[in-house]
């Protein structure tokens, strides 16, 4: 009874494999600390006090998303998923209150604005200490402004850039602070170089959270890989697409939270994948549900839907280098060719409504008084005909459709060929292409190949300057401005309002520039859509924010 | 027997150099600027020319080559784009975690296809051996994806018998040594958590497994019937020795000898394939941190990814030409 032969070869392969392991350039002395537990003071694996609400709930909470975070230093990232999980470990001076992109106090309690908008001046919350033992002082929030706005900075490690605070103070060379004095050991004075209307609203973003001095200066360039800040989680430990581990901050200085002992965010990459482990109770809360899982998803008593407020956009974009869409009758006509709530209904599982304005219904300033280009297709043969195409265009268009699923934009492909059966109808002949991500980007910034393209845009800082400006201003050429529009009325009015500190003299402004910008037709505005997640029914106390980013602070478990 | 091994390792060396090469110009050659996809719509021009310069992509890709290769030499793996860590620690995990995958999964394929095969050829024309081969083309044509969402619709989510996703249970989290769960577990003695281990490898590593083990089994079954057929057997047979020595015994060692080639191909193709079975059970391996490289156009880790790849796969292509000269006597390497 002997098996031996595969037994041997079977010990011999795992044995070259084990050594091939060895062999691969790499000590393996020190495999184990790709996220070691450096400055972790405060956390304890002490029982904390569990939610007033039950005996015996449980205190972990693991959430399933798409992708890892990049780095864990909230300034030198870009992305969601990075900015997602900086933001248990940092608090910024100020915050957006939940669920809203409204501005309120956080490490900062209060503030005053000069009547110039030049100088605000920030009173901060006493007794606040890092993750460890530090101070939060003035001299916290200095230190860190500096670090992100001196291009020379010894804090400003090998390949980091701090994109996020060039993007909303302005880059070197243009910026909009002046300087950070720390006034005493709680009061911090921020000196313009000119007003900036939007300046709270980017003060309360994530990105700009404040970091340990002292934990920056100790770790250097480790410090992306093991952050300190104040926030109400304390990092843990890292393991790159795998999961990152985040226990209480014990001594968090908003009283009573967080509620949960531990969090554990795990990278799950495929939709449905992510479904199944959250239906099995491997993981108590997921990012991203796809709209073919909404309806098992309802017919679950032990699960619950969650939604976070709607606050992007989805849009078709008419490149102007491109004839004939620099005509604005031809842009009309296409508008008027495009059936939104049925793509709604199609593809969105009705989570999603039809936009009409390049910014969501949910942001200040938004007009509603302006009406959509509805769909008609005799309007839109009889602006193709004006147009002096009175047969439908006569070369194909090219149209770039997403080739990546974005919260946006779930399928944008199975959209495009929708869109493409409709302008079939009025003579349009449309070809759909969908290069590969980093093609498609690079594509669609230099205009060259595609006739109209589809992108999305999530706002960042709760301030209609972040969609109009942004996405539609001839400053953003090149850049995010893909459709090459340009319009100096537009821009006058735009950059007006980026100095207008009054509040209701903006809503003016950026109510006109939504009329103008409707009439010009520049983008076909497709919709807003309501990102989904999915978690255990006896989940509390989550409130999902527009920006994408919440504190998972008040979670608790009935 | 050591001039050959020096020879071949001596080798080594020009084949992957010919690999950057290759890889370097091939990743150049694709559209797509990192600065852009990496930074994404979020980051002003400015930084994101800052970037371009600082990664040298304004220059002439050969000279970006050569810098590379300088940097290399030194023993220099690079630094990662997106994440801004150095590829040597950053890698080290995930080269683990797929080595753990991929030992699994050859350990299930080897084990089941050398048997069915044996089987297969012992029984030729039998039910059996016409049911294995049918499993086995199945198997070979099977969508990795396919299957692993069906592994986890029916053993996760209906029988709850095993886990669907990732490598341990996180709430109750294995103490890492060397990333190889298994291994650590055994270090540590943590018997349970060994248990829980075994349990999150067995999905993936059947999904991942499949493909060679079909392969292996028809590989077997060829070269076992060839084998069978052999004078040597015929006279082991004539002894009235029993049926089940002269198979296990006498005619497995010759017939495993092509298949050890195939076991050994195939080990290497799971290194650097296993993007979709990574991916569905967010499984943290090489093949999805090259995959991600790609998409984010993270040209020095993709680039360095590659290169240990190819590199254990070469070695692995050696240690199999070693253990041929090992099973059989008739081939020496003078």
């Amino acid at each position: 009874m002997k098996k031996w032969g595969n037994l041997a070869l079977v010990l011999m392969l795992g044995a070259g494999l084990a050594l091939s392991g060895c062999g691969g350039g790499n000590n393996t002395g020190s495999a184990g600390k790709t996220g070691n537990t450096g400055g972790n003071t405060a956390a304890t694996n002490a029982p904390a006090s569990l939610p007033e609400t039950s005996g015996t709930a449980q205190d972990t909470l693991i959430l399933g998303r798409g992708g890892d975070s990049a780095s864990l230093d909230p300034a030198i990232v870009t992305d969601g998923e990075s900015l997602k999980i900086a933001h248990q470990v940092f608090d910024s001076l100020l915050e957006y209150k939940p669920g809203t992109s409204e501005v309120q106090a956080s490490l900062a309690d209060s503030w005053e604005v000069t009547p110039d908008g030049l100088s605000y001046t920030f009173k901060l919350h006493p007794g606040v200490k890092f993750h460890d033992g530090t101070d939060f002082n003035a001299e916290a929030v200095v230190f860190n402004f500096q670090r992100w706005s001196d291009p020379a900075s010894e804090y400003k490690f090998e390949g980091d850039s701090f994109d996020y605070y060039d993007s909303m103070f302005g880059p070197d060379g243009s910026r909009v602070i002046k300087e950070v004095k720390a006034v005493d050991e709680s009061t911090v004075q921020f000196v313009l170089n000119q007003p900036q209307a939007p300046f709270l609203q980017n003060i309360a973003m994530t990105t700009f959270g404040i970091a340990s001095p002292a934990g920056i200066k100790e770790k250097k360039e480790n410090f992306k890989n093991e952050p300190v800040g104040t926030g109400p989680f304390v990092f843990k430990e890292w393991k790159r697409n795998d999961s990152i581990t985040l226990d209480k901050n014990t001594a968090y200085w908003k009283e009573g939270l967080p509620k949960l002992n531990k969090v554990i965010v795990r990278s799950i990459p495929d939709n449905s994948a992510r479904f199944t482990a959250l239906q099995n109770g491997e993981i108590d809360l997921m990012e991203d549900l796809s709209p073919d899982d909404l309806s098992t998803l309802e017919n679950s008593s032990a699960l619950t839907k969650i939604e976070r407020p709607p606050f992007n956009v989805a849009y078709l974009g008419f490149n102007f280098k491109k004839k004939p869409f620099d005509n604005v009758k031809v842009r009309q006509a296409l508008s008027h060719a495009v059936n939104k709530q049925e793509i709604i209904d199609a593809f969105f599982a009705g989570q999603a409504q039809a936009a009409v304005n390049p910014m969501p219904p949910s942001l200040w300033g938004y007009n509603d008084s302006v009406k959509d280009y509805e769909y008609d297709l005799d309007k839109a043969k009889a602006l193709l005909a004006e147009a002096g195409y009175p047969d439908g265009l006569p070369d194909p268009v090219t149209l770039y459709a997403m080739p990546v699923s974005r919260p946006y934009m779930p399928d944008g492909k199975k959209v495009a060929e929708a869109i493409q059966a409709e302008w079939e109808k009025i003579g349009v002949k449309t070809v759909i292409e969908s290069p590969e991500w980093a093609t498609y980007l690079d594509d669609t910034k230099t205009g060259e190949k595609d006739d109209i393209f589809m992108l999305g845009w999530t706002g960042d800082n709760g301030d209609p300057d972040n969609f109009l400006y942004t996405l539609l201003d001839k400053d953003a050429i090149p850049g995010n401005n893909r459709a090459f529009y340009v319009n100096e009325e537009l821009h006058t009015l735009l950059t007006g309002a980026q100095k207008e500190i009054d509040q209701g003299k903006r809503i003016e402004l950026y109510k006109q520039a939504q009329e103008m910008i409707k009439a010009d037709a520049p983008w076909i505005p497709l919709v807003h859509t309501t990102p989904l997640l999915a978690g255990k029914a006896n989940l509390k106390g989550f409130v999902p924010g527009p920006t994408g980013t919440e504190y998972y602070s008040e979670i608790y478990f009935e | 027997m050591n001039s050959y091994l020096i020879k071949r390792v001596m080798v080594l060396f020009p084949v992957l150099i010919g690999m950057t090469l290759i890889v370097f110009s091939i990743i150049h050659a694709i559209p797509g600027d990192p600065a852009e996809t990496i930074l994404g719509q979020k980051a002003t021009e400015q930084s994101k020319q800052a970037l371009r310069n600082q990664l040298g992509l304004d220059k002439p890709w050969l000279q970006q080559y050569f810098n590379y290769m300088g940097h290399l030499v030194q023993g220099d793996l690079g630094t990662s784009i997106r994440t801004k860590t150095p590829i040597a620690k950053e890698i080290v995990p995930y080269l683990a975690a797929t080595l753990e995958l991929t030992a699994a999964s050859m350990l299930f394929a080897t084990f089941v296809g050398v048997n069915a095969g044996i089987l297969s050829a012992w029984r030729q024309n039998s039910w059996f051996d016409y049911t294995a081969m049918i499993i086995a083309l199945i198997g070979v044509s099977m969508p990795i994806f396919w299957l692993g969402l069906m592994e986890q619709l029916l053993f996760a989510l209906k029988l709850h018998w095993l886990p669907s996703i990732g490598r341990m249970d996180q709430r109750n989290p294995v103490e890492t040594i060397t990333n190889l769960y298994v291994l650590d577990t055994i270090l540590a003695g943590r018997w349970d958590q060994l248990w829980t281990v075994i349990k999150h490898l067995i999905l993936p590593s059947i999904a991942l497994g499949t493909i060679p083990m079909a392969i292996i089994a028809r590989m077997t079954r060829s070269s076992m019937l060839e084998v069978m057929n052999s004078d040597y057997i015929r006279t082991a047979k004539a002894k009235g020795m029993s049926q089940f020595l002269v198979v296990y015994k006498h005619a497995l060692k010759n017939a495993l000898i092509p298949v050890l080639t195939v076991i050994g191909l195939q080990t290497g193709a799971l290194l650097g394939g296993a993007v979709l079975t990574e991916t569905i059970f967010a499984w943290p391996g090489v093949g999805r941190y090259i995959f991600e490289a790609i998409s984010s156009r993270d040209y020095p880790v993709i680039q360095t990814g590659i290169l240990i790849i190819a590199f254990i796969f070469v070695v692995i292509n050696l240690l199999v030409d070693l253990l041929y000269a090992a099973i059989d006597p008739r081939i020496n390497y003078k």
